[in-house]
């Protein structure tokens, strides 16, 4: 089963980012998602704030706990999902698609050589468990 | 790794890891926050029926000729109310009248009480329990010896009467009775920490996980769901039930906790009582009380509270309530600002977010 899409990067924290041209549309893994569990509550930073890549750029709640949200990349925050607000659970039905978190514009593409291949990431995760 | 091998697990263990349970530490023990996800298992608890494995809690047998006169010191409540087969919700207090544990004390005969106590306090109860032991009693720590399993909600009696001959109608709400449960000798107690109705069934351990599997056999035509810690927790939150470490710790008394209803100041000398006394002469000064979210955001154990721009209190269990569908919590304020309808502001990460005091339980059921 091939959770983890092969053309996403992955951050340690559990992070993914699609990228498309120079904008990176960032999320949470699924593997994220199941360990948090039911999610009632996502918050992100204003659209047009500054992401550094390793910072916070959101939170995420479960019924149990609150997450920061890192940014994988750095850029401008061009969008954030604004269907979560409303309906957090797509965050636990669709953590790679629909539940995407925010739209960065991204100032230096070359972050994503730091980042994990799909393939790195099961092997981190396989390692963390 | 080697910090969760240490970490101790109940008989069900394995039971909850072959039902793909997420485990998560909790005081010392290994035990599963949720199995599908919380929400679901709190809706389960409040219209069907839910089981609950909460054999990490601990237990504690007073016996002897003057085991009701050490059950009598060592409590807040009036054991002497109590009759054979009746249960009591009761505090265990430091000499300075702040919590040891909230705990259950059930009368099994006249010098035979069984107390049900918390899981991250069950070394320290029996410790103080046996240091203010001055009387003909024996203390047994007795947690190895019980598996407790939960049965909550408005079908949770239907449930267990399929696997009992006995009439668990008959019991009623904190009382017990000894008896069979497929076969099993256990005490099968009407009690519980959800705000429903239900069960804790105390059973050998060795028979946990075949009468845990009957249970699930037994309630599926409920749609019975295995419930984890998270759902406990916002059940319980919902009906207002103290958490120890939370609500309750060394540094709160009865009177804080809005859990005066379980002193029994008339009854006559108790550990803790002078502590009380001059506690009420110069007055409680700082009260629990429940709020909602009025702004966006979530109150999280530990947040503080201000009044007018002024730190005045501090969250002791928030979250989202399931059934309420609002963020609620419970919080210490000041006495004489502990009233309903106030509005008070919620420190979350850094920014104030307001909230309003309402009445508790936040939840209550339908008799």
């Amino acid at each position: 089963m091939s959770t983890y899409p092969a053309n996403y990067w992955y951050t340690k924290e559990h992070e993914w980012v699609r990228v498309e041209g120079e904008i990176g549309t960032v999320g949470i893994t699924f593997h994220a998602q199941k360990e948090l569990g039911d999610i009632v509550y996502v918050e992100m930073v204003k659209v047009g704030s500054r992401a550094e890549m390793g910072k916070r750029i959101g939170e995420v709640q479960s019924v149990k706990a609150v997450s920061d949200i890192f940014s994988p990349v750095s850029g401008e925050v061009l969008e954030v999902n604004a269907v979560l607000a409303e309906a957090p659970e797509i965050l636990n039905q669709d953590p790679h698609g629909a539940g995407w978190l925010a739209r960065i514009r991204m100032s230096t593409p070359e972050e994503l050589g730091l980042l994990m291949t799909a393939a790195d990431y099961e092997a981190y995760l396989a390692e963390e468990t | 790794m080697s910090a969760a091998a240490a970490l101790k697990r109940t008989p069900l263990y394995s039971a909850h890891r072959a039902m793909g349970a997420r485990l998560v530490e909790f005081s010392g023990w290994e035990m599963p926050v949720f199995y599908s996800g919380i929400l679901g298992e709190h809706d389960a608890v409040r219209t069907a029926v839910g089981l609950f494995d909460v054999s990490h809690m601990g237990e504690i047998e007073i016996r002897g000729r003057e085991a009701f006169q050490l059950t009598d010191y060592v409590t807040t409540n009036a054991v002497a109310r109590l009759k054979i087969g009746q249960a009591q919700y009761s505090g265990l207090l430091y000499p300075h009248g702040g919590f040891v544990d909230d705990i259950l004390v059930h009368k099994i005969t006249d010098d035979h009480y069984f107390l049900c106590v918390n899981a991250s306090n069950q070394e320290k109860d029996y410790e103080h329990i046996r240091w203010v032991n001055r009387f003909d009693a024996e203390v047994e720590y007795a947690s190895a010896r019980y598996a407790q399993l939960a049965i909550q909600g408005p079908r949770a009696q239907a449930t267990l009467q399929k696997l009992t001959l006995v009439d668990l109608g008959a019991i009623r709400y904190y009382h017990f009775m000894e008896g069979e449960v497929n076969g099993v000798r256990c005490r099968i107690a009407r009690t519980g920490y959800t705000g429903e109705d239900g069960f804790e069934v105390y059973a050998p351990p060795d028979e946990a996980p075949r009468l845990w599997n009957e249970i699930l056999e037994a309630g599926r035509e409920f749609s019975i769901r295995p419930c984890g810690l998270g759902a406990r927790n916002t059940l319980r939150l919902e009906a207002k039930m103290a958490l120890y470490g939370h609500e309750i710790h060394a540094s709160i008394t009865p009177f804080e906790a809005d859990l005066g209803w379980i002193v029994k100041m008339e009854k006559g000398d108790f550990l803790g009582r002078q502590a009380l006394a001059a506690q009420l002469e110069r007055g409680v000064r700082r009260k629990l009380i429940g709020f909602e979210m009025r702004g966006r955001g979530i109150a999280r154990d530990g947040y503080e509270v201000y009044l007018d721009g002024a730190p005045a209190g501090w969250v002791t269990s928030g979250g989202p309530s399931p059934t309420l569908k609002k963020n609620i919590g419970l919080c210490y304020l000041p006495v004489e600002r502990a009233q309903l309808g106030s509005t008070i502001q919620v420190l979350i990460r850094e920014q104030f977010v307001e909230a309003v005091t309402v009445p508790t339980p936040f939840y209550k059921r339908a008799k």
